[in-house]
């Protein structure tokens, strides 16, 4: 009990600067006409990727993002929304990592994933963080120049995995926010191919001091194309034995129904507050971790 | 013996990569927002001592080493063996002089000794950190010059051959750093004990 006061007295610093930097999210959003929604935790149907996991609860499965959900206020109108809230990833733990995190969502019809790289440097501001250079490096030229490769040409996942936590990420500049943009199609979960250069994705993540913070896409909408990226991220789990999650068959109707030209983002708040704060470790952030 | 899968990787995990076994030092877990899971470790080569940087993927198996600590009692020398043995089953255990390399100055009879086995093969000995051993040759010294930093070669009653401070006489008990090899202290003074 001592030993918990104590920790829960060193952070509380830290929990006061995320407090208010939740506070100015939310007015961040409010002020520029978006719509908090809340969608639910608890799926039949968590989505389906090669590499993340969700803890089952119940006959159903805590949600690991809630981007389908979201899709679908999308797809029946909803123009601009934006969610804060826990998601869950199973088996994901470390200084960097904790299984339960707070994640924030936020989608706008009518725009790409350029027009979202402008909403992040406004909410940034907005959050507290001071003005800093933004350098926005395509993955191909951070690859050829720290690791001697060009994944967007020739693909190998186990490689691009290796070298970008090995040779790429420590290579970012830490003294501003870094974001590396334009993946190779294969590893652009749900973005779109890039007009004009279908060996792209449009899809960028954002580094704040060498961490990374956000996932932001231009949105797939064509319901073919998802449907293949579901398959072939279902092949994928059932060659490496890992449980495959139904499919979302209400998020594939609204996909069918029409999805507007959309891009969206999913940001690590837990992560945005280490970077905001300073903090090394989740725990200088999190009041409680288990 | 089965194999580790990367997930149960952790700090002071032994794992044996290419048969050499390795320790994990310092050990990150690593997932880029799509990617797959990785396992960032440093890694102390248990044989060598030497350390290097290895990420692992999740699909990864890694090898499992067949390591063994003993806590023995060094006994004898016999031949180019030098004799142990099990302190609760008193079996004897031998090991190779080429195993035991430069320790064979530092062992001393009743001496108890930590033994790392890898495949049945001594790779590692956690030798006490000082020993004593009576000087039985050196140049005579000056009583009162107690410098430090002048030296002059002693040998000691097992032959090895040390640097000691100038003060140090025939008959003295001096202490060995045995991570060094270097003269440590004085004990005892001839005469004195």
């Amino acid at each position: 009990m001592a030993d918990e006061t104590a920790r829960l007295l060193a952070i509380k610093g830290n929990l006061e600067r995320r407090s208010r930097m939740l506070g100015s999210i939310r007015r961040f959003f409010s002020d520029h006409g978006f719509m908090e929604v809340e969608t639910p935790v608890r799926l039949p149907a968590p989505a389906l990727e090669a590499h993340i996991d969700a803890e089952p609860s119940g006959e159903f499965f805590l949600r690991t993002s809630p981007e389908l959900h979201m899709k679908r206020l999308l797809a029946a109108g909803y123009e601009n929304i934006f969610q804060l809230g826990p998601c869950f990833r199973k088996g994901e733990r470390g200084d960097r990592h904790h299984p339960e995190y707070t994640m924030l969502e936020w989608y706008r019809a009518g725009t790409d994933y350029l027009g979202i790289l402008d909403d992040t440097k406004a909410l940034l501001a907005a959050a507290g963080f001071p003005d800093q250079p933004w350098e926005i490096i395509p993955v191909a030229d951070a690859f050829r120049r720290h690791a001697g490769w060009d994944p967007t040409q020739n693909f190998d996942e186990a490689r691009f995995d290796l070298d970008l936590v090995d040779r790429v990420e420590p290579a970012l500049p830490v003294d501003r926010a870094v974001v590396l943009i334009d993946y190779p199609i294969q590893a652009g979960a749900f973005a779109r191919p890039k007009p004009g250069a279908e060996h792209l994705a449009e899809r960028w993540e954002l580094y704040l001091g060498g961490l990374e913070i956000a996932n932001a896409y231009s949105e797939l909408t064509d319901p073919g194309e998802q449907a293949a990226r579901f398959a072939a991220a279902a092949a994928a789990r059932e060659h490496m034995g890992k449980p495959v999650y139904p499919l979302d068959e209400a998020f594939m109707a609204a996909l069918r129904a029409g999805l507007p030209p959309c891009g969206g983002i999913a940001l690590g708040v837990d992560r945005l507050a280490m970077a905001l704060t300073g903090a090394a470790t989740l725990d200088d952030v999190m009041a409680f971790r288990h | 013996m089965a194999d580790y899968s990367a997930s149960d990787l952790r700090k002071g995990l032994k794992i044996e990569l290419e048969g050499v076994p390795f320790e994990i030092t310092e050990f990150q877990f690593v997932k880029p927002g799509k990617g797959a899971a990785m396992y960032k470790c440093r890694i102390r080569n248990m044989m060598t001592g030497g350390t290097q940087d290895r990420t692992f993927r999740e699909v990864e198996k890694i090898g499992k080493p067949d390591i063994m600590s003993r806590e023995l009692v060094y006994t004898y020398q016999s031949g180019d063996h030098f004799v142990f043995s099990d302190p609760e089953t008193y079996e004897e255990v031998e090991i190779n002089a080429e195993a035991i390399g430069d320790r064979k100055w530092f062992l001393k009879e009743e001496m108890h000794v930590d033994i790392l086995f890898h495949n049945g093969k001594p790779i590692d000995f956690d030798l006490p950190v000082f020993i004593e051993r009576e000087v039985i040759d050196t140049e005579p010294g000056f009583r009162g010059d107690t410098a430090n930093n002048v030296t002059k070669p002693a040998r000691l009653d097992n032959d090895y051959e040390v640097q000691v401070p100038i003060f140090i006489n025939v008959g003295d008990i001096i202490r060995i750093d045995t991570r060094t090899g270097k003269y440590a202290d004085r004990v005892s003074s001839a005469g004195r004990k």
